[in-house]
């Protein structure tokens, strides 16, 4: 019987190892393995959502000791877009490698970023998560260094040392909790768990540890040069997915296992960093020079966006509400997944025909690649929120909440967020309308070019149209 | 098989499909191109009129999809969505052709048609939305739309000018996102019904419906060009004529106007926006906009940037019908909405024809234009003796509804403003016509460019302000027939003071 | 779980605890890299500590081994990470090989990856 669970995982750690062992053969074996892998991980979220929850417990071991994994509707809904984008990546990353060197360096450390990716997502005990973390945090710090430069590894460097400070955290506050309930297993835990002191120190420490890694601000000072230093395939992977495994983390923790715990002045705090973010990185958006450090700073922006729906979920009851903020939350994550993978591949295309990613001097690349410029503004309209982009009605439904919760603010917030968003990817687009020479055709290198456009239009239009079958996703699998 | 649920998807799919499929195409395949966009066109007018028909009979047409409980996008065909469809679907056809002869030789048409039909499909949603959320969706993606027509040309201008378009449609349209997502907060979703429906809710809401009532204004003023929201119309002009011409008769103006009147009657009810108090504000604003944009008309010599002063007072008519509770008035902004359109786009047309065939930009350079261009210069004179109101142009139906609804409501003051903007409208229309038709020509025109050998510029670019300027007197003259745009706003008034 | 919390366990277990804070202030204030790196692995064995001192479960019953196994785990992390560290940290001083070895282990460069 085939677990698709325990295949998620096990395949691209498969991979990775065949890659490592047949470096000749590294792209064919990748983009094997990414197409398992994918086809797996959709079986995986159509099996959830037609109605059952998936649970496995590796080679028969039960709780406590044994590895458990399982996905409901959140962790399919995430695990879906991760590997659609990670593949998306791989058809990019076979272009954009090509056979060079760096492509033997690339894969096997890919496959076992997306290894970490699919095991964090799936996983079901507290030190699972803790494992996946790491190997995450590893690999993606070895994998932005890849192009070389002393910026890269400098950038790196200080975001794998922010990454083990905050794992390290993360650590302490699992030992604590299995120190007063000694159980593991996060369903056992949430059972268990009640308000106290260890119960506080944990919760703080845990997503303490985990708003490190999310980049929360003002947290959120390694994020920038690492992702506009690494190779855009990598850029694409760190801003659309691996920030997006914490801030999963973040929300299992605030919504399932502390639930009872959680207050409301807590939430608020998160919620206003979370404003901060949105403020801070859309401004910094706005005055970056180089198009992949305006993209790093859009993600903190967004990043922040997700923050501001805690204070909300926090005050609402359950049900309807909690259900419509879930959903909002989950269609901006999506929605920001794939626009941002899209963005950077784009950017990556243009970086790599001109030599540069100097806004400024943007015009002729814009005109004479105009998929790579159309990707950029079907990414950009999901980036600000124009319908009928998932982001759109998120914020719809983010705005429409704060007013009816009493919480008004955040919908200024959002606001203000929006017109920053439109200033900076709109100063992007203007560079595109030039008097450079007209472009024969729409594709120059299709390769490269389709997954990008791809990646956009799900964002600017796919997700946000099916906000339907995701929120019944939502619902189901519980 | 029931078609009846697509056919509002089908008539803005229409125009949305190939214009996708136009940006692929590369820039040399101009029989595809325009295949493209003529087939689009014609299969639009051909589903409108079948809806056309429909509605008439008392057909239903809905298209709905349901995102989550409570959060709908529902396209569906009332009366006042058929008026503005029709109006934004034969336009339409007439700018393609006209755009397709303007273009000749210019750089990047694939991208300017393909943006150029989304736009349109836009429009064409924003004419069939059902709920205030669709309509939102709709009106954003038209500024989304719009921008890159604005900035085709790619000159600094032209950069700038699409600048100053987004921040004050972006702003705009956070401003409208607010007010509508507060509403829906308050009332749930509300689909636009004749007559409104927030005149049922508890008194405790009346101060909040003030308050959204403003923010939603303020976000459709932007487009409508109320003043002082206007700031970005003339900045605009340094579009090519036929996204002036789009702009400024069918899709954006009219879509802040259309947003407008929808607002007052479907959302809010007229009697009950009466009692509110908000129709007076609306009244002032829009008077203060019909005069402010004559006098500012006055003293352009740009003959584009004097349209587009033209167009800012003009447009105001519509929101100064909806002010004026009554039946009368009503008809008379509603209808305005048709015959606005057919005349400014005339002019603009014909502006277009003397700057490509003669690079005459400016008023003062004019003189005896008439000789050398008479046909593009007789549609002009159609065209602005309909902005002064003189008959029988569509022009003087309008101001005759408006006046009268005014007289019969009691608001004389209004009656003073039509008055006093028909003199500026002539003011600043007449000495164009004298200049063009009695003054003698210059020894060269700035500059020629011979674009026919019979006619007098070049076909593409003749006949459709030709067609335009004969709509604009058939809407004069027929008004009364059944299908005019006249019977159509008297239908809507009907149905929305029947109940 | 036994009740009976035994004094070494208390004591070891603060220790841990003393470690994980000692360990996150030397990271936080000291620059180079290999000082960042010996307080990470500070930080770790304190968290070790931790676990180590709530697997006692007395004299009679053996341990529990689900910390010892995590313990175990824990190491083998903390190895590859400071491995990787390392190896960084051999890039940048291959590149510079003048400056002294306290002077890149804290990159302080302005947050958008310019130098100051």
């Amino acid at each position: 019987m085939l677990d698709p669970l325990a295949l998620a995982v096990a395949l691209p750690l498969l991979g990775a190892l065949l890659v490592t062992m047949l470096p000749g053969w590294s792209r064919t074996l990748g983009m094997l393995t990414a197409l398992a892998t994918t086809g797996v991980a959709l079986w995986l979220t159509v099996t959830v959502w037609s109605g059952e929850g998936l649970r496995s417990d590796l080679g028969g071991w039960g709780v406590p000791l044994g590895i458990g994994l399982r996905a409901d509707g959140l962790a399919a809904a995430l695990v879906a877009m991760a590997n659609l984008v990670a593949l998306a990546i791989s058809i990019n990353a076979t272009g954009y490698f090509g056979a060079a060197e760096s492509s033997r360096k690339f894969w096997p450390l890919w496959l076992l970023l997306w290894t970490a990716l699919n095991g964090l997502f799936l996983a079901a005990d507290l030190f699972n998560l803790y494992v996946m973390l790491e190997l995450l945090g590893l690999s993606a710090a070895a994998l932005g260094a890849l192009t070389g430069t002393r910026e890269a590894a400098e950038a790196n460097l200080r975001y794998l040392l922010v990454g083990l400070l905050g794992s390290m955290t993360y650590l302490l506050g699992v030992a604590l909790l299995y120190t007063a309930y000694g159980v593991l297993d996060l369903e056992l835990v949430a059972e268990a768990l009640t308000p106290g002191p260890v119960a506080w120190s944990a919760l703080a420490l845990m997503v303490g540890g985990l708003l490190l890694k999310s980049a929360l601000f003002p947290l959120h000072f390694w994020l920038p040069p690492a992702h506009a230093n690494a190779p855009a395939p990598v850029s694409a992977a760190l801003s659309a997915l691996v920030v997006k495994a914490a801030i999963y983390l973040v929300l299992r923790l605030w919504l399932d296992l502390f639930d009872g715990i959680v207050t409301l002045p807590a939430a608020m705090l998160l919620g206003l960093l979370g404003a901060g973010a949105v403020l801070w990185g859309s401004w910094r958006a706005l005055r970056a020079e180089r198009l992949k450090l305006l993209a790093a700073y859009s993600t903190v922006a967004q990043i922040g966006y997700l923050f501001l729906f805690l204070p909300l979920l926090t005050a609402a009851p359950d049900g309807d509400t909690r259900e419509r903020l879930l959903t909002a939350l989950v269609l901006l994550a999506l929605t920001h997944g794939f626009a941002k993978a899209g963005f950077f591949l784009a950017a990556g295309l243009v970086q790599k025909s001109t030599g540069h990613d100097r806004i400024r001097e943007l015009g002729g690349a814009a005109q004479s690649l105009p998929a790579a410029t159309f990707t950029i503004g079907l990414a950009g309209v999901a980036l600000i929120g124009l319908p009928p982009s998932g982001t759109f009605f998120a914020k719809w439904i983010l705005v429409g909440q704060a007013i009816a919760l009493g919480q008004w603010w955040w919908a200024l917030v959002a606001m203000a967020g929006t017109l920053l968003a439109a200033a900076y990817v709109f100063r992007v687009l203007a560079r595109a309308f030039n008097r450079e020479p007209t472009p024969k055709c729409f594709l120059t290198d299709p390769r490269t070019e389709i997954p990008a456009l791809l990646l956009a239009a799900l964002s600017a239009l796919g997700v946000g149209l099916a906000a339907q079958p995701i929120a019944v996703l939502l619902g189901a699998g519980v | 098989m029931n078609l009846d649920p697509y056919l509002p998807l089908a008539i803005v799919l229409s125009s949305a499909l190939p214009g996708v499929l136009i940006f692929l195409l590369g820039e040399e395949s101009h029989w595809r191109r325009t295949l493209l966009n003529m087939f689009g066109a014609l299969l639009k007018i051909v589903l409108v009129g079948w809806m056309i028909w429909g509605v008439f009979h008392g057909h239903v047409y809905e298209s709905r999809l349901t995102l989550m409980p409570g959060l709908e996008l529902v396209l569906s065909a009332d009366a006042l969505s058929v008026l503005f469809v029709a109006l934004s679907t034969v336009l339409w056809l007439v700018t393609t052709i006209y755009a397709i002869g303007y273009l000749e030789h210019s750089p990047n048409r694939s991208r300017f048609f393909g943006f150029f039909s989304l736009c349109v499909s836009a429009t064409v949603g924003i004419a069939l939305a059902g709920n205030l959320m669709t309509f939102v969706v709709f009106y954003e993606i038209l500024t989304l739309a719009t921008y890159p027509l604005v900035a085709h040309r790619g000159t600094p201008d032209a950069d700038h000018g699409a600048k100053v378009y987004l921040a004050y449609t972006m702003s705009g349209g956070v401003l409208l996102f607010v007010g509508a997502v507060w509403l829906q907060t308050l009332v749930g979703q509300l689909a636009f019904t004749q007559g409104g429906l927030l005149g049922a809710a508890p008194e405790a809401l009346h101060g909040q419906f003030i308050v959204i009532f403003f923010l939603l204004l303020a976000g459709l003023g932007v487009k409508a060009a109320l003043v002082p929201l206007h700031g970005w119309l003339p900045q605009a002009m340094v579009a090519p004529a036929p996204v002036s011409a789009l702009l400024h008769a069918v899709a954006v103006v009219k879509a802040g106007a259309f947003g407008i009147v929808r607002v007052v009657y479907d959302v809010y009810g007229v009697e009950f926006a009466h009692d509110l108090g908000l129709l007076t504000v609306l009244g002032v604003l829009a008077a203060t906009t019909i005069i402010y944009g004559s006098i500012k008309a006055l003293s352009q010599d740009g003959l584009k940037k004097r349209l587009a002063y033209s167009t800012v007072s003009q447009v105001s008519y519509i929101a100064l019908g909806a002010s004026v509770l009554g039946p009368i008035a009503t008809i008379g902004g509603l209808v305005h909405l048709v015959h606005q359109g057919i005349m400014k786009i005339t002019l603009f047309f014909c502006a277009g024809n003397y700057a490509e065939t003669l690079g005459v930009h400016k008023v003062s350079e004019m003189n005896g234009v008439g000789q050398r261009m008479p046909w593009t210069t007789l549609a002009f004179t159609v065209g602005a003796l309909g902005m002064i109101g003189i008959p029988p142009v569509a022009g003087f139906v309008t101001k005759w509804y408006l006046g009268l609804g005014a007289a019969s409501a009691g608001a004389y003051w209004v009656i003073g403003v039509l008055l006093v903007s028909s003199l500026l409208n002539a003011a600043y229309f007449l000495p164009i016509l004298y200049r063009a038709w009695f003054r003698p020509p210059p020894e060269h025109w700035p500059k020629e460019h011979v674009l026919s050998k019979r006619l007098e510029t070049a076909p593409s670019l003749l006949w459709p302000p030709v067609v335009t300027a004969l709509l604009a007197v058939v809407a004069g003259l027929l008004a009364a027939a059944p299908f005019s745009p006249l019977e159509w706003a008297t239908l809507i008034a009907e149905r929305e003071y029947g109940r | 779980m036994s009740h009976e919390i035994l004094l070494t366990q208390l004591l070891y277990g603060s220790a841990g605890l003393l470690f994980f804070l000692l360990g996150a202030w030397s990271f936080i204030s000291h620059e180079p890299l290999w000082r960042k790196l010996i307080a990470l692995n500070i930080m770790g064995a304190g968290v070790f500590h931790v676990l180590v001192a709530v697997a006692y479960r007395g004299l009679d019953t053996p341990p529990d081994p689900v910390p010892h196994a995590l313990v175990l785990t824990g190491i083998v992390v903390a190895v590859s990470a400071t491995a990787l560290a390392l190896a960084f940290g051999r890039r940048l001083d291959r590149e510079a090989p003048e400056h002294a070895s306290d002077a890149h282990g804290g990159v302080d460069d302005r947050e958008d990856g310019t130098h100051a």
